[in-house]
């Protein structure tokens, strides 16, 4: 697709038991997701890591602005039950568990607002359960 | 059946007010053969939906759709609800309870013949559980004067597919049917991607799609986007249909999905069934709104 500018570096699970250890070898194998290169090549760290949590019905925080031409890696974990994370415009999507964290990685190479949205049915409000990206220069 | 009979299409308005002509936007029935029929789809009843600021009237609003409906003369040959019958919960109990109270007031139909579909909110949370103890099969196909209508299921899998055992039996069900075959599809989500942003879409829509392709009489009703819509995939025709608790706005037309407030100056605007008259044998739909809005404006 022309505007898919997105590259999906790697989209990874990683179970934490008391929110301690952590075993990044855990894939989270949900379908539809593109394999990613190599783990463990990117720099983690607080500038370039937005924690995303989703709850019924609700993404926090539901707008995210990320910068254009940097690798940006969101961490998302759900508060009570399955839900999903989708980003059409970049054909990415997860699955948001509880009790467990998973990393999607970005590279906005294309200045806009993307929105992502919960693609598994959550109950009352999953219709709105959604959000943006934007992508600033 | 002929254009006549569209004199004796009578309904009886929200309030008493009784249309006997003037009611339906397109008055053209090009041919006349015996086998000419109709059917009305109601779509997204939301059963059990209780919010006052986007339905003021909740319990009521499909009751007098009910008896707009059996007010028609002649009867609709059938009446299909493309899915959303009940409201999503995730209490079980409530969940039957809602299933069991629409299907007692769905029964005040005057129609003989009703075909139940499941929407996302009736199926997804069990995976169609509790429907099936009251409506029977998710996915299944009937025919009606010439015509073979197939219903397929795209909600009872939170994920909204189709899945590949249902996509089978879809492939093997139109095997049996001549390319030129009159097929009607009714779903609850679009086959295309209307707006996946919005939840608006099938995720093996395409699958389903690449399957009726080949033949060259297919059109597809739905409901879900709570709105009349009308597009066309190559050959394909889509219609979707309104909803009668709460209208959305038109695809992509705002940043954010959001229900349309109800609007105390206009009850009832936005929100509607449709009677779809079949022309044979050529199965030419002529899709005419049923609305409430007229309706209950008239109100004396
Ligand atoms: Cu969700
Ligand atoms: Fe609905």
């Amino acid at each position: 697709m022309k505007l898919l500018k997105f590259l999906l570096v790697l989209v990874f699970a990683i179970l934490i038991f008391s929110g301690a250890l952590m075993i990044p070898s855990q894939y989270n194998n949900g379908d539809d997701r593109k394999a990613g290169s190599a783990m463990g090549a990117e720099v983690v760290n607080d500038e370039n890591m937005v924690k995303i949590t989703a709850s019924m019905w609700k993404y926090d925080p539901p707008h995210i602005e990320i910068k254009k031409g940097k690798l940006v890696i969101l961490e998302l974990t759900s508060l009570d039950r399955l839900h999903g994370f989708y980003i059409p415009e970049f054909d990415i999507r997860a699955d948001v568990m509880p009790n467990k964290t998973i990393r999607v990685e970005l590279m906005p190479e294309k200045i806009g607002n993307y929105p992502f949205l919960c693609d598994i049915f959550c109950g009352d409000g999953h219709g709105e359960m959604n959000g943006v990206i934007h992508v600033v220069d | 059946m002929n254009i006549k009979r569209r004199d004796f299409l009578k309904i009886t308005a929200f309030g008493g007010a009784v249309f006997s002509t003037g009611l339906f936007q397109r008055a053209v029935f090009a041919e006349s053969k015996q086998d000419e029929f109709y059917f009305v789809q109601l779509s997204d009843t939301h059963w059990g939906f209780n919010n006052k600021k986007f339905n003021a009237d909740p319990q009521g609003t499909l009751p007098k759709a009910i008896e707009s409906i059996n007010a028609l003369d002649p009867q609709p040959d059938f009446v299909v609800f493309t899915g959303d019958l009940t409201h999503t919960t995730d209490d079980d109990e409530v969940r039957r309870k809602r299933l069991a109270e629409f299907q007692e007031i769905s029964k005040q139909l005057k129609a003989k013949t009703i075909h139940y579909m499941p929407g996302e909110h009736d199926a997804s949370i069990d995976g169609g559980k509790a429907y099936k103890e009251f409506f029977g099969d998710l996915h299944y196909t009937f025919d009606h004067k010439g015509i073979h209508f197939i219903a397929l299921d795209n909600v009872s899998d939170p994920r909204a597919r189709i899945g590949e055992e249902q996509l089978k039996w879809l492939e093997e069900d139109l095997k049996q049917h001549d390319k030129n075959a009159p097929i009607v599809v009714l779903t609850h989500r679009p086959l295309f991607d209307l707006a996946k942003e919005w939840g608006w879409a099938t995720t093996d829509g395409d699958k389903a799609m690449e399957l009726l392709m080949p033949y060259k009489n297919v059109t597809v009703f739905y409901g879900h986007i709570h709105q009349e819509h009308h597009h066309t995939t190559a050959h394909i025709q889509h219609h979707s249909a309104k909803s009668l608790i709460f209208p959305l706005p038109a695809p992509k037309s705002v940043p954010k999905k959001h229900k349309i407030a109800w609007d105390t100056d206009h009850p009832y605007r936005g929100l509607g069934v449709r009677n779809i008259e079949v022309g044979m044998p050529s199965a030419k739909f002529d899709i005419y709104n049923i609305d409430v809005l007229k309706s209950a404006n008239t109100k004396v």
